[in-house]
């Protein structure tokens, strides 16, 4: 049998921290960390270093509003301009909320639709859905999951750092 | 403060409140009070659906509108509904960026009532429309008419304000709600609820990286739509002050909107969140105190209204302006004056029961004020839409405004919508955000 990783089950959040922590120390590349709610310093603690969402709504917003005012700019002054209350076609000022409502929303779009797409999400199914006691880690447990050639070793690991119980993940 | 409103917090772990607030979707049965209300409300959906397929049949004629009061009930219906939509991102995205905690608890419905009021709130505009299945033609798209919008009309601004604040909060909800449907999913037995629940969960695992990124959009979400609930009220309110008309053409219409808007949303969230908490026995979570900072923000709010309308009559006055003068004489005492002393009393008067402690710890005495405020606010929007309307420059030209049968059903019918939307909200998905209330266990373990 492959096995995706091997996985163990912690009950606090200092557990799981201290965890990761260690099999990052003892070398272990590939520790994938899963909780019920944010913990601060887990992700770096796991190996996270760059975090792209917020150069990706950055330039989700300059895009909406250079793109949003480009818009009202070519329609009022080369491709369609109309004598409004004798304003000037490049009436700028004029041009403003709807620059600001599309940089909102160019910016919004991209920040959910990157943060969802870096995570790899929408992904219905995934190996660890296999491991019956993996529904709590959305209620109140916290699991490290190794991935690691060497899956007896990862399994000794996991089981010196005193948890409620590990598995083999199954591919 | 916040050791205040997390204290009740001390007899609950990470299962016990995540099951708490997962088995009121899951497995608690559903009172018969419940279904009796949703059966109201179904009523008053079908009333609205019919009142707006007579209105495309017969055309805007069925409304009381005509000239000179050409926007009736449809548009104070539309300032009203967009108000109350303000009060959910405020809680959502200002409040977590002041890092108030206490929040926590209240904002996932509270978007919910954002979601459902604002959506309600944009069929009204395209309802008053003449021809309103050419509603689109504010969106810019390539056309064979080779015709592009009039970007300096207040109207097309409105069009874009209200679909991006639409799409940002439900962007903002949907979000929030990843984590708690993938408790859903994890936790419900039968196989339709664990597939529903599963696809809209989007597969979502709690890992690591995953709360990173998601803690980060979450935020900037929240930095977005802070101006964007300023904007939107102000773009509303620029429908009125861009035009001439005495009554509608004042500078103080942005910030008083806005200051309004604040005002009824927080009512509106006082109305649910009271018999919410009271039906699924939700009071640990949704404490006293949090009712009493509820209204506490609704007196500053009410304050400001207040203000707002001072500085209307103030400025008519001052400006010496005898169409100004007169129309706020006519407002005073005119026809519609009876509307006028009514907002006043209801907006400024009764709220001033907040200044005592008692009336604050009483959630049926916040209740009572909360139902006068809808309705304060509701007849504030009516007085600016079509008194000013009613008597503007010349007095051939100036004529009473009477709403007819279809528009009070086309109202009451939209509550029932709203109603409607929120029951089977309360239903089906958490009303109260589960991953961050683990948090708030955290926090008080930790304390």
């Amino acid at each position: 049998m492959t096995v995706y990783g091997v996985m163990a089950e912690f009950v606090s959040a200092e557990a799981l921290l201290a965890a990761v922590r260690k099999a990052r120390a003892a070398g272990y590349a590939n520790v994938e960390a899963y909780s019920p709610f944010p913990i601060e310093g887990l992700a770096e603690a796991a190996g996270f270093r760059r975090n792209w969402v917020p150069a990706i709504v950055l330039g989700g917003g300059l895009v909406g509003g250079l793109g949003g005012y480009f818009m009202q700019w070519y329609s009022a002054v080369i491709s369609y301009p109309i004598n409004s209350g004798g304003k000037p076609p490049h009436s700028w000022p004029e041009f403003i909320p709807v620059t600001f409502e599309m940089t909102v929303l160019v910016a919004a779009l991209a920040g959910v639709i990157g943060m969802l797409m870096l995570n790899g999400l929408p992904r219905l199914y995934h190996p660890l859905f296999n491991v019956r006691e993996f529904d709590l880690a959305s209620r109140n447990r916290f699991f490290v999951c190794l991935r690691a050639d060497d899956t007896e070793a990862a399994r000794a690991f996991l089981r010196g750092l005193e948890p409620l119980g590990v598995w083999d993940v199954p591919q | 403060m916040m050791a205040d409103i997390a204290a009740p917090l001390k007899r609950w772990s990470y299962a016990s409140v995540s099951d708490k607030i997962a088995d009121i979707v899951l497995s608690r049965p559903t009172h018969w009070l419940w279904f009796a209300a949703f059966g109201i409300a179904s009523l008053g959906t079908i009333a609205f659906i019919g009142a707006i397929g007579y209105l495309f049949m017969r055309g805007i004629g069925i409304w009381g509108v005509n000239i000179p009061v050409a926007w009736g009930f449809a548009i104070a219906n539309f300032v009203w509904w967009i108000g109350i939509g303000h009060a959910g991102t405020f809680i959502s995205a200002i409040l977590l960026l002041l890092r108030q905690r206490w929040r926590t608890s209240i904002n996932r419905f509270a978007e919910a009532m954002t979601l459902f009021a604002a959506g309600i709130a944009g069929i009204f505009p395209i309802l008053h429309l003449g021809r309103p299945w050419f509603f689109y033609w504010l969106v810019p798209y390539p056309n064979v008419m080779e015709l592009w919008p009039q970007w300096r009309s207040a109207l097309v601004w409105d069009i874009f304000a209200i679909s991006t604040y639409l799409i940002v909060s439900l962007l903002f909800w949907y979000i929030g709600l990843v984590p708690d449907l993938a408790t859903l999913r994890d936790r419900a037995h039968g196989r339709w609820k664990q597939i529903t629940y599963g696809l809209l969960a989007l597969g979502w695992r709690g890992e690591a990286r995953h709360w990173a990124r998601f803690e980060t959009v979450y935020l900037l979400l929240a930095g977005l739509a802070t101006p964007l609930v300023v904007s939107v009220h102000s773009v509303v309110s620029l429908d009125f002050a861009i035009a001439i008309v005495p009554g509608y053409h004042s500078t103080v219409f942005p910030p008083y909107f806005v200051a309004g808007a604040l005002f009824s949303g927080f009512a509106m969230v006082l109305t649910l969140a009271i018999p919410l908490r009271h039906f699924f026995r939700l009071q640990e979570f949704i404490t006293d105190r949090h009712l009493e900072n509820a209204a506490k923000i609704l007196l500053a709010c009410g304050w400001i209204v207040a203000y707002g309308y001072f500085i209307e009559t103030f400025t008519a006055f001052y400006s010496g302006d005898e169409y100004e003068i007169a129309m706020v004489i006519d407002r005073l005492l005119g026809v519609y004056a009876p509307v006028y002393w009514t907002v006043l009393l209801c907006n400024v008067v009764l709220p001033q029961i907040l200044w005592w402690r008692v009336a604050r710890r009483s959630a049926w005495t916040l209740l009572a004020i909360s139902l006068v405020v809808n309705l304060g606010m509701w007849l504030e929007r009516v007085m600016i839409v079509v008194q000013s309307m009613h008597h503007d420059f010349l007095p051939s030209a100036w004529g009473n405004f009477i709403p007819t049968v279809w528009d009070w059903i086309t109202l009451a019918g939209s509550i029932g919508f709203f109603a409607f939307l929120f029951l089977l909200f309360v239903r089906f998905l958490p009303a109260i955000s589960i991953f961050e209330m683990r948090e708030l266990v955290r926090e008080e373990k930790s304390a």
